[in-house]
């Protein structure tokens, strides 16, 4: 490829082509470190713990000897807590998300609320058990026997155990509602409603940001009132999107454990729950719990078996979201 | 508010402007539009040719920092009068975009979608059949209407935006640029279509093709730049009159350059 006329270039390939192979082995090892350290708690967790993932672990409760220790009551409370919170995370991300990009007016308010929402996304999780310790669990006090409300309406507390106000929604038996939440399955979904609702807000947003302006356009020019503009075209075409923020903001909740002890979550729960007053533990919990006692059996193997547990539901909850996406996802 | 009109108006702006926050778009644009003939808009880009037709159906109502001024009559009613509802309008003037829009649904949840936000009490199936019989699509998809609509090819996802317009019962079509995003051929369809359409239907059609304007439109309003004020681009209404005359003999020697390739 030699010219004969002069020309001001000195193309220099060799070395160009080099350091472009040298950039490419630089980011594979960006990506291996990572995957080395996944890949070497994967293998320690399984030489440490596959023994134990037994029957017993599904079936027990927590036992002083650890041949019979299993994790049942947290593998259900995570799961029950992981449930509620996507009831309650749900309508509420979508409203909020729909009622920032669709409705609210762009000014400084909006982006005040825009700029703190980012905010609450990285504010610590134990801050949120804090939060939620006071407003669910304690309810500020309001229902002890000595706050100004209780004494206000004449209210009948109880004492001890059984403190606050229990009484039945309209006299409906099932509709039983106790004040406040003490350390129940509620207080402790709520608290994690929370603690995930920037991040599903945030998702959302993205979600109904992506459905492209012509649809809104074509809806509008149709004669479509702005209520179904969005009911009927942005919301259920942002829909796969949605659900898939939800889903994975789940699956950092179910690894939450600090909210959740200051909640005053039991590290030792030997019944199922039956109904969301009860009290619960979750699986980070009585992971926790099994590596502080002494035993090697608890300390190494059976934290270990339920570290896997707990990947392999963490890692089913990320299968759905994918397999969602990839079901719902329109191509445009 | 009744204007005197003839009974061959549909549409008749008076006066009309639209600034964006400080920035007019166009000034002062009065013009009527007859019933059943297809009307285009030409000009330069940026001279309001959308923003326009967007006066009739009320859309720049949706952009918050549009301004309207002036007023614009349909059938002698004004569309800015203060008992007036935009929905209403956009279901009576229909609009066909730029970039073909369909839903990301089937083609019959794409053309009753607009029926049924209405309130429509008629035979859903019947005006589906109707609708894409009278957009020429029928026959090529009506084996399969459970099909998504972006599973069509370009010129037929704007033929299912026409059909999907039809569906709502309007007497005005306007149509911004429809065939700008299509082949020589899907674009030659549109054009027949809309002779067929112009029976029932007025169109307004804003179009950057000198060609399609001239073989398919009735009348046509050419706008361009107000040259008095050269810091900013607003548009002004230059000439309005047959498409033949304008093609042929324009009165203007700036519509005669711009039709000719001279700028624009």
């Amino acid at each position: 490829m030699n010219n004969n006329h002069q020309s001001d270039f000195r193309e220099n390939l060799k070395n160009r082509h080099t350091i472009g192979k040298w950039f490419y082995i630089i980011l594979l090892a960006c990506l291996l470190v990572g995957l080395l350290m996944l890949t070497a708690l994967i293998i320690d967790l399984a030489v440490e713990g596959h023994a134990w993932i037994r029957p017993e672990l599904f079936s027990n409760y927590h036992s002083r000897k650890p041949e019979q220790a299993g994790m049942k009551s947290a593998i259900i409370g995570s799961l029950i807590v992981m449930a509620l919170t996507g009831l309650f995370s749900f309508p509420l991300g979508i409203g909020a998300a729909i009622y920032l990009e669709e409705y609210a007016k762009k000014n400084w308010l909006t982006n005040f609320i825009n700029i703190n929402i980012n905010n609450l996304a990285g504010v610590p999780s134990i801050v949120y058990g804090m939060l939620g310790l006071a407003v669910f669990g304690r309810m500020f006090g309001l229902f002890s026997t000595d706050s100004w409300l209780v004494k206000l309406l004449h209210l009948k507390v109880g004492e001890g155990t059984l403190s606050g106000l229990q009484f039945n929604l309209f006299g409906i038996s099932w509709l039983e509602i106790h004040l406040p939440f003490h350390k129940s399955l509620l207080a402790g979904a709520l608290t994690m409603t929370l603690l995930i609702l920037p991040v599903v807000i945030i998702s959302s947003r993205e979600a109904i940001r992506s459905v492209p302006n012509t649809i809104r356009e074509a809806a509008f020019g149709l004669g479509a009132t702005k209520w179904q503009v969005v009911s009927k075209q942005v919301v259920p075409i942002a829909m796969p999107g949605i659900i898939t923020g939800i889903i994975l903001s789940l699956s950092r909740a179910i690894g939450e454990t600090a909210p959740l002890i200051i909640m005053g979550a039991f590290t030792y729960v030997p019944f199922l729950p039956k109904s969301i007053w009860d009290q619960f533990t979750v699986m980070p919990i009585q992971i926790y719990n099994w590596i502080t006692l002494p035993q090697t059996e608890f300390r190494v193997n059976l934290a270990a078996a339920g570290i896997l547990v707990f990947l392999a539901i963490l890692l089913t909850f990320n299968a759905i979201a994918v397999l969602l996406r990839k079901k719902l996802e329109i191509k445009w | 508010m009744k204007e005197e009109l003839s009974n061959s108006t549909i549409i008749s702006a008076k006066n009309l402007s639209v600034s964006y926050g400080s920035q007019e778009a166009f000034h002062g644009i009065t013009l009527d539009i007859p019933r059943n003939k297809i009307v285009a808009i030409i000009g330069p880009s940026g001279c309001g040719k959308s923003t326009l037709i967007r006066c009739f159906n009320r859309m720049n109502d949706l952009v918050p920092s549009a301004k309207v001024s002036g007023d614009v009559f349909y059938n002698g009613q004004n569309i800015y009068g203060p008992n007036v509802d935009a929905v209403q309008v956009r279901r009576q003037i229909g609009m066909v975009f730029q970039k073909p829009n369909p839903f990301p649904k089937s083609i019959y949840e794409n053309i009753s979608f607009g029926a049924k936000v209405n309130n429509y009490q008629g035979n859903m199936d019947e005006l589906v059949e109707k609708s894409l019989k009278q957009a020429a699509l029928w026959d090529e998809v009506k084996d399969d209407l459970t099909k998504s609509g972006l599973a069509l090819s370009g010129g037929q996802q704007q033929r299912l935006c026409i059909a999907r317009a039809l569906a709502t019962e309007p007497e005005v079509i306007l149509m911004d640029e429809p065939a700008s995003a299509l082949d020589p051929i899907a674009t030659l369809k549109i054009e027949e279509l809309m002779q067929e359409l112009k029976e029932q239907y007025t169109i307004i059609i804003v179009t950057h093709n000198m060609q399609q304007a001239s073989r398919a439109s009735d009348l046509t309003a050419f706008i361009s730049l107000d040259r008095t004020r050269v810091d900013d681009r607003v548009g002004v209404l230059v000439e309005y009159d047959l498409t033949e005359k304008i093609f042929i003999k324009p009165a203007e020697k700036e519509t005669e350059d711009y039709i000719s390739g001279r700028f624009g």
